[in-house]
Parts: C-alpha cells; structure tokens; sequence
C-alpha cells in the first residue's frame, strides 16, 4: 500500500503548498514555489533523456527481431547519431560566425528543415482531396458550417476582397463573436475540468497518474 | 460513366495535380494582390511602433521548421520592426528547434542588415525545458531560468542582460507560436500573472483557438497565419516570402471551395438520380 500512500501523500502536500502560495506569498511558500520550478525543469531535462533512451530502446529492438519497416529504425538510429555528433563537435563554436558555418547547422538548414516542411506541405493536398470527397452539406448544420467555412476561407485571404469587399468584414464577425463564444464555452469547460482534476488528485481522490487501474 | 459519375469518382492525382499548379504558379508569375492589414495585426505594428527606442522586447521561437512557411516571415518581421525602432531583442525557445531558428533569424535580420551586436543588442538565450513552468520562472529570475545564453555564456557576462532581472525589466513579449507550449500559456503565466503586454503569431489553423485572447484583450495583437505575417510585411513596407505565398494561398482557397461546390453538386444530383431509378423499379 506505501507504493500509493506515499506518491499520493507527497502529491497531496505539493498541491495544498502551491494553492497557499498563492493566498500567502511570504517565508516559506515563496521558496518553495522558487525550489518547485527549479525541479520541474531539471526533471523535463531528465525526461528529453528519457525519451531519448525509449527511443533507441525501442527502435534498436525493432532492428535486432527484424520487424517489419526496420530499416527505417536503421535511418532513425544512424540520423540521430550523426545529428547528435555533429552538434556535439563544433555545433556551437564561437558567437554567430561559428553556428552558421556549422555541420550542425547545415544538416539542420538543408535536411532537416526541408524534410519537415515537405512532410507538413503534403497536408495541403489531403486536405483538398478531402474537400472534394468529405465536405458535404448532408444536413442543416453541416451547411451552416460549410457556409462558415467558404466565407472565412475566402475572407482570410487576399482573394476574397477582390470578389467581395464585404468578405473580410464578414469574417471577422464571424471570428469575433459566433468563433469567440463557443471558443470560449470550450475554455472554461477545460478550466473547469482541470480545476476539479486538479482537486481529486490533491485529494487523493484520482489516482489514475499512478499507473495501473 | 457519364459526366456526374466521373466526377463523382475523380482520381484523386487530378486534384493534387490542380493544387500543386495553383501553388507553383502564382509563385512563379505573381499576382500582386494588394494586401490590406487588419484591425488585430494593425494594433501590434503601432504597439512595438510606440514603444519607446531602445525598449526590451522578448520574443519567443516556439516552433519547428514544418511551419516555418507561416511562422518564419512572421518571427522576421517582428525582428525587423524592432530594429527599426531600434528596440533591444531578447530571444528564447520554448520548443527545441525554435532556438536554431531563431538564430538564423537574428543573424541574418538584426546583426546582417541592422548591424546589431550580440550581446549589446540582441542576444539569443536557447532553448529551455519545462514549457509553462520556464514562463514563470522568467517572473522570478532570468538568470535563475537560463543560467547561460545559447552559446554558453553565463548571463552576467553579457552586457544587455546585466539591466535584466525579471518581466519588471521587459517592455513587450512577442511569442510566435505553432502550438503547445504556446500563446495560452504566455498569456496565463506572463500576462495575467505579471501584466506583461503579449503580442502572439500563429499558424492560421489555430487563430480561431486563440481569437478570445485577442477579443478580450489579453493579447495586443494576434497574427494568424500567412496573411497575419503577409499584413505584417506591408505594415513594415518589407515585402517578403509572405506576400509572395499569399498570392498562391489565394489561389488555392477559391480552388478548394470550387472543389467543395463540385464535390456537393455530383454529390445531391447522384443523390436525386438514385431516388428517381428508385420511384422507377417501385412502380415497374
């Protein structure tokens, strides 16, 4: 039972620590709020670390039991030594000059920046393969929504203001008050749901975070 | 086949065809479509205009090269208009590749065309794990938050971070952002926590998101998308990859909706003939 006890205690005691912090910024709560987001970042550190290891771990299995598509675990593995070798060795050397000119920075600027922004564009074709097959005004509120989305896609774009000057006025209603109220409604339901999570785990009431049922 | 099945069961290489000639085309030979700025990208432009010269502006790189396309000539011509105004730039990360970026930016902007020394008036501080929580910590301490700058050098030996100790010292935080850890945490953390004034550039898909933050005035200014950054460009009267892609996005938005009325009208005249063959087979 202490393998519960003692994560939720420890949790319990943290929560209520940061909510008087709040209401008491003074000796001691102030520096533990101070020592709180000093830890937190160390341990994110610790998680780039952890992600790291879990990814040649995996990937590194992959490649010894020769599962299918192994031989991009082999791509992964070998861009990711390289990448980590050269922005080890001399990826950052003296003030602007050295950067720029670096392996690092080359194989960032002329790979890696290519590639993800290749992988993103193809989004562009899908969705207008989409558009064509997907969209259709089946009933009363999907038209609505269609209606919507042709004003603020035409609205959003020089284009549309050569077609109709109205366009842009349009659309920005359409942002500023049907856009910003059910956004908003979204919000404060995500507040709400965090606020009463937040309490359940403070409370020891939720304990899903600990793993297992 | 007649001419509704075809188009109903239009081979879908068409249509990337059509879109890839939308978008290169309009790069190749321009249209030069005038672009107006609007009212939440006009008051960003004359907020940092306003501000006074040398004022310490942090901006924030949260974001990877996928959607450096939207969000790179935004960063850009946030960098060019503080210089301009002459104001000091303070650069940092909060997503990893964000501070590479932001790098090449400050190089080729503020050091290549401003003449701006590192260090004296602009620096870049890096990358920094721990999202939401590096946000507060800068609050408390910046160099508690970032010991050292993105080429190691501790904070105290930089000139321009010695008048620096937390947003009491920051006159404007700009964060270009593709998503989490992004806007909504800057303006929770630094804006509503420390009264910081945020000004926020996003990816055009997640402007609709943060339009409330615009609306209620926690945000000066929010430019979404190529034609936020494409505004921002005529405002600044530098002309750059924006203006260029907006021709193309132009394009290409009356091409998909062109695409959606196609799609609907095969869609309810298949839809109509189905019933129609139906009525028929009842009665024979």
């Amino acid at each position: 039972m202490a393998k519960y006890r003692i994560p939720i205690l420890i949790a319990m005691i943290t929560g209520c620590a940061m909510v008087i912090r709040e209401f008491i910024p003074h000796y001691p709560f102030n520096i533990l709020n101070t020592t709180f987001q000093q830890w937190y970042m160390i341990i994110a550190c610790f998680a780039i670390l952890l992600g790291v290891g879990s990814l040649l771990t995996i990937h590194g299995q992959k490649i010894s039991r020769r599962r299918p598509g192994w031989g991009y675990s082999v791509v992964l593995i070998l861009s990711f030594l390289i990448i980590t070798f050269f922005g080890m060795v001399g990826g950052i050397s003296e003030k602007g000059e050295g950067f720029i000119g670096s392996g690092f920075n080359w194989m960032f600027e002329y790979m890696y920046n290519s590639l993800q922004s290749t992988m993103f564009s193809i989004l562009a074709f899908f969705v207008a393969s989409a558009a064509y097959r997907a969209f259709r005004a089946r009933t009363a509120e999907a038209t609505l929504l269609l209606l919507a989305a042709f004003v603020v896609m035409l609205g959003r774009v020089t284009a549309g203001e050569y077609l109709w000057s109205q366009l842009p006025i349009i659309t920005e209603w359409i942002m500023d008050y049907p856009n910003t109220a059910g956004q908003r409604a979204v919000m404060i339901g995500i507040g709400l749901g965090i606020v009463s999570t937040s309490l359940r785990i403070i409370l020891g009431i939720e304990k899903s975070y600990l793993g297992g049922e | 086949m007649d001419l509704i099945e075809k188009l109903q069961y239009l081979d879908r290489r068409w249509i990337f065809l059509l879109i890839a000639l939308t978008v290169i085309l309009p790069l190749i030979i321009p249209l030069h479509l005038k672009i107006n700025p609007s009212p939440a990208v006009e008051s960003g432009y004359k907020f940092i205009d306003e501000l006074p010269e040398g004022s310490k502006v942090l901006i924030s790189y949260d974001f990877e090269p996928s959607v450096v396309p939207e969000l790179g000539p935004m960063g850009t011509s946030f960098i060019h208009h503080c210089c301009q105004r002459k104001h000091k730039i303070i650069g940092m990360a909060l997503w990893p590749a964000g501070q590479v970026l932001l790098e090449s930016a400050l190089n080729t902007v503020a050091r290549d065309v401003y003449n701006y020394r590192y260090g004296l008036d602009y620096v870049n501080l890096g990358f920094m794990a721990g999202n939401q929580v590096v946000i507060t910590s800068l609050g408390e301490s910046f160099r508690k938050t970032y010991p050292t700058d993105f080429y190691n050098t501790p904070l105290s030996k930089i000139p321009l971070m010695n008048g620096i100790t937390n947003y009491s010292n920051i006159d404007l935080i700009i964060d270009v952002s593709a998503g989490d850890p992004g806007i909504p945490y800057w303006v929770m953390y630094a804006g509503t926590a420390y009264g910081k004034k945020i000004i926020g550039g996003c990816t055009a898909v997640s402007a609709p998101q943060l339009y409330p933050y615009y609306s209620s005035g926690q945000l000066v200014s929010l430019l979404g998308g190529l034609k936020g950054a494409a505004e921002y460009e005529t405002l600044i009267g530098k002309p750059g990859p924006a203006s260029r892609g907006m021709d193309a996005q132009s394009v290409a938005h009356v091409l998909i909706i062109l695409f959606v009325i196609i799609g609907n009208i095969t869609f309810y005249l298949d839809k109509r003939r189905q019933k129609m063959r139906g009525k028929q087979a009842w009665k024979s």
